[in-house]
């Protein structure tokens, strides 16, 4: 079963194409990863799918539902991972998991047990009552997960998880994504760390200039291409990721 | 919109409130009371008299209504603003299933919130300075949250058209400013050229201490009309602040 589907997805900014006419299906469970450098449409087109802007035109469908028509009822099934820090400064580390739930019409007495289990999870329970500015960047990132799964969400969206992190981090929130998957939770992710995409994505989308170039499993690619994924990057877009 | 979600980021502003009301509270309550004892006293020892009534008495009414319109500017201007831009908090909110017209209406109805308490603080102060007549003045708090609505409503209209953060100064400087000098708190308009009372009747402050000057003194026949120019703006205004923040935010 799709959770998502994309029919000719397009988003204008002007006369700039962020997306231009795409299309793509992902399945309950899958971990599907959106490849590309800055400014490939990568973000423009999870932002679609988790309704933060509606598409100029095309169709998004989430859990069945049309982006456009019911984005209050598909957000509420959904977890964002954003690339910034948009953790709230004036709430402790507790409390931004509290406040959160209650967008989520998860209460008090319901979200306290919720929010120490996922801070358990993400390894900050000792961190519980902290102030937001006295955590590291590899803290507010794992923080930034745990906020994304208090709703229990079928379908997680995550926007870079690891860009700017140390080795250790990076290995550590990748760990937890794993365990996700391993329970049946769909993910989606923008990445341009080729190893972030061979580790954890069932297929990814190549994307340059708003276009999908190609989407396939990481070894579908590299043995149709040859060479690893960087490798079959270069091949397909003629640029390297990291510039 | 749904009231719901609207609340729910208003329980936010009011946790983060609660957490931090000692320092900003204490600020907000003593500037007007600056003003009250050091004009009341100071320039009431030389002017005496308005209207009969003691300068001190005359201008407490209208101090209420200015802490009021500062506290919802300040809270929809710079607040919202940090909120929007800095700490991304909107952009946090907007991925769950809250959307940018409860995320406005929040915002306003916080900002209305702080005018109702700011001004109910200082009626509380004035009331000990014995400078209140009336127990009508408790008729006034409801009041208070609507004119919190308005000045609410236009300083998100203005936060989601500013360049930067720098812009505010306009705002305070040229239009609440004289709002805060030009709306019957200090001296009453008939002193001044007929133009300025004329001005001042398209100005919300001038209603609001018209409305609060009434209770205090217990003549509550009449602010019928002001009460209607309240209510009637505030209708007016409501689907602005909505449409140019979606604008702004929904790229």
């Amino acid at each position: 079963m799709n959770i998502v589907t994309a029919r000719g997805l397009t988003k204008d900014y002007g006369d700039l194409k962020a997306v231009d006419n795409i299309d793509f299906e992902i399945a309950m469970g899958e971990c599907f990863g959106f490849l590309g450098p800055n400014g490939a449409g990568k973000t423009t087109a999870m932002g679609i799918i988790y309704c933060f802007m509606p598409p100029t035109s095309g169709e998004v469908m989430v859990f069945g539902m049309d982006v456009k028509r019911h984005p209050a009822r598909i957000k509420s099934r959904i977890g964002v991972m954003p690339q910034d820090d948009n953790l709230d400064p004036d709430l402790t580390v507790f409390e931004n998991l509290v406040v959160y739930a209650r967008y989520f019409d998860i209460m008090k007495n319901e979200s306290s047990s919720i929010a120490r289990e996922l801070l358990e999870f993400v390894e900050l329970s000792r961190k519980s009552d902290v102030n937001i500015r006295d955590l590291s960047g590899g803290m507010k990132h794992r923080l930034l997960l745990a906020r994304a799964l208090i709703n229990n969400p079928e379908l997680l969206i995550l926007d870079e998880p690891t860009t700017g992190l140390d080795p250790h981090s990076r290995h550590s929130v990748w760990e937890k994504l794993n365990h996700l998957k391993s329970k049946n939770t769909t993910l989606i992710l923008t990445t341009h760390y080729m190893e972030e995409a061979e580790k954890l994505c069932d297929r990814v989308a190549i994307m340059d200039a708003g276009k999908i170039l190609t989407i396939d499993s990481p070894s579908g690619l590299t043995d149709k291409h040859g060479g690893n994924l960087e490798e079959v990057y270069l091949k397909l877009t003629g640029r390297s990721l990291e510039a | 919109m749904k009231l719901k979600k609207a609340f729910r980021v208003w329980q936010r502003h009011f946790t983060v409130y609660t957490k931090l009301y000692k320092s900003s509270l204490a600020l907000n309550f003593a500037e007007p009371v600056l003003y009250l004892v050091a004009l009341g006293l100071g320039l009431g020892a030389f002017v005496g008299e308005i209207n009969g009534v003691p300068y001190m008495k005359f201008i407490a009414p209208g101090i209420v209504a200015s802490s009021a319109m500062f506290a919802a500017a300040y809270e929809c201007t710079y607040g919202t603003y940090v909120r929007m831009t800095y700490q991304k908090t909107f952009d946090a909110i907007l991925a769950t299933p809250v959307n940018i017209d409860d995320l406005v209406a929040g915002e306003l109805l916080w900002g209305a919130s702080k005018s109702a308490l700011y001004g109910t603080i200082i009626i509380i102060v004035i009331s000990l300075f014995g400078l209140v007549d009336s127990a009508y003045i408790i008729l006034a708090i409801p009041v208070l949250f609507f004119i919190g609505l308005i000045f609410a409503g236009i300083s998100v209209i203005f936060t989601a058209i500013v360049p930067g953060i720098d812009s505010f100064n306009y705002f305070f400087t040229l239009f609440l400013t004289p709002l805060f000098l030009f709306s019957g708190i200090f001296f009453p308009l008939d002193a001044l050229p007929p133009i300025v009372a004329d001005l001042a009747f398209f100005t919300p402050l001038y209603h609001m201490v018209n409305i609060l000057r009434s209770f205090a003194y217990g003549q509550i026949q009449n602010v019928l009309w002001d009460i209607v120019w309240i209510f009637a703006v505030t209708l007016l205004l409501a689907p602005l602040p909505f449409r140019l923040m979606r604008r702004k935010i929904i790229k």
